[in-house]
């Protein structure tokens, strides 16, 4: 498959008067055209600085990423973010306007894509009057508005309870698929990951390197509720929890 | 519509009631006040002469209404009100967006701001007038010096108590600080700044009375200068009430506005 992304051997710190933080000791992966990747690790290990550094939020102390051929990448940040004082059609074209990019056309496709993902009719509302999921689907839209090639998930759907992480986790998969985009996804979940991902990425507490990469093999893979109830589901999920090794302190 | 339950009907007349409870005492309280106050004062249990009463207020109005001096001095005040009003608010709006755009400065002149804002800027007055004269201009200057600090101070507090994420969100499409200001910072505060303005009218008043009874030669605060020193108690009432309802006005406009805004976002 076409690579499109490099993460060469990157390496944070941070600082404050006290001490410096090794957040990110040496992390190196690469990314396919397609690929769906999830980034799971211990609670405080970094995982979100990685996608910072790949949305150019952040500059890594060490190491660089490339970015193959001019492909564009879009963050989706944690909970929807959505803001309370724009309709949904305004939530959505926030990147473009900001961008200086809200030509007729791209509205025209911000418009295509509510529609297609039916909230057509909640347009001129405000994000108040959506669901949860609803809402979700808002942020992703916003993130789809810049036609980015690569989108970054960072623990999109980890402020919702369970069914809701379930049924929405299916949506954005099914959505991303349908859009062809590729995708990285930082989470502490490790179901959520293996039964969305086609490679899942383990790392290590901090300082963090990457412990072990796992391509996820299914019998059939359709969609993350049904690849949960696979044969392998399970051996991937003790493999990875092994691996993160985490205790109860 | 569904059809209600006898249990929400009942709960429905309950509120009702409750409305209409809060709504009439509000009013007996008011018409009680007055007609103690002018009983009192017919009987001669309160001096008419130093307390006035409702009816002596009524006609004062009347009479200053005659001479064209009523609406002349109301209209003096809120001149001078509206603009210290607007003149605090967007100079205070201005230095709080450089404060917000600028932590280092932000961090240098935050025990400046801390005293100016806890100063009893009345004690300025008599520096103010040797200053700058005995002219609107002191009046607009005492009071911008009363509201200008607590708005500067509101509002800065405000910009910082944006969501992380949004900002986040914001800086991964390449914000630049400008857009980051009038996209997020701004509208996101809307709330924050009519309660600000709610403070700041009230301010402006008592800085624009204090400054006329310092150095005015018209305006509601010289009428109620003026009347006390001739001992016309009934023309400082008068003005005091006249007062008290007009401040009451901006405020009620402002609380309106407010509240018709949380609906909304709700």
């Amino acid at each position: 498959m076409k690579k499109i992304l490099e993460v060469n051997h990157i390496s944070k710190n941070f600082h404050s008067l006290k001490e410096e933080t090794i957040a990110l000791e040496d992390i190196h992966f690469s990314v396919s055209l397609g690929e769906f990747i999830s980034i799971v690790g211990p609670s405080g290990c970094g995982k979100s600085t990685i996608l910072s550094i790949l949305c150019g939020l952040l500059k890594p102390s060490c190491g660089n990423t490339v970015l193959l051929n001019h492909y564009k990448i879009a963050y989706m940040p944690q909970e929807d973010s959505l803001l309370p004082f724009r309709t949904v059609l305004e939530n959505c074209l926030l990147g473009l306007e900001i961008e200086h990019q809200l030509t007729e056309e791209n509205k025209k496709y911000v418009i295509y894509l509510l529609e297609t993902y039916g909230l057509g009719d909640f347009m001129n509302q405000y994000p108040n009057q959506l669901s949860g999921g609803m809402k979700q689907r808002c942020a992703l839209i916003r993130t789809l508005a810049l036609k980015p090639d690569i989108l970054l998930l960072d623990e999109a759907m980890s402020s919702l309870d369970y069914q809701s992480r379930l049924l929405i986790g299916e949506d954005i998969y099914q959505i991303i698929k349908k859009e062809k985009k590729t995708a990285i996804m930082v989470t502490h979940d490790i179901g959520e990951a293996i039964s969305m991902s086609d490679r899942v990425i383990v790392l290590t507490k901090r300082p963090s390197v990457v412990k072990k990469i796992y391509e996820i093999k299914f019998e059939e893979k359709k969609g993350p509720i049904e690849n949960r109830k696979d044969k392998n589901f399970s051996f991937y999920f003790d493999q990875i929890w092994r691996d993160l090794d985490v205790k109860n302190e | 519509m569904l059809k209600m339950s006898k249990e929400h009907i009942l709960f429905l007349k309950e509120k009702k009631k409750e409305k209409r409870m809060i709504h009439s005492f509000r009013i007996l309280i008011f018409l009680t006040f007055l007609f103690l106050w002018e009983l009192l004062t017919r009987i001669n249990l309160l001096n008419p002469f130093l307390f006035s009463s409702p009816s002596r207020i009524v006609k004062t109005t009347i009479n200053l209404f005659m001479k064209n001096q009523l609406l002349f001095h109301i209209g003096i005040t809120l001149w001078e009100v509206f603009l210290s009003f607007v003149l605090s608010f967007f100079l205070g709006l201005l230095i709080a967006y450089f404060l917000w755009r600028y932590p280092i400065l932000s961090k240098i002149v935050d025990p400046y701001l801390m005293i100016l804002n806890s100063l009893p800027k009345v004690a300025l007055g008599p520096l103010i007038i040797i200053w700058m004269g005995a002219r609107i201009h002191s009046i607009i200057f005492m009071s911008l010096t009363i509201s200008l600090f607590s708005t500067i101070i509101n509002l800065y507090e405000g910009f910082h108590t944006v969501h992380k994420n949004e900002l986040l969100l914001l800086k991964s499409f390449h914000a630049s600080t400008f857009q980051i200001f009038f996209k997020l910072i701004l509208p996101s505060n809307l709330l924050t700044i009519i309660s600000t303005l709610k403070i700041n009218i009230s301010m402006s008043f008592i800085g624009v009375i204090m400054g006329e009874l310092l150095v005015s030669k018209m305006g509601l605060g010289y009428l109620i200068m003026y009347g006390s020193q001739i001992f016309q108690l009934d023309l400082v009432l008068t003005s005091i009430v006249i007062l008290g309802t007009l401040s009451y006005l901006f405020f009620f406009v402002l609380d309106l506005l407010q509240k018709r805004m949380k609906k909304k976002r709700n």
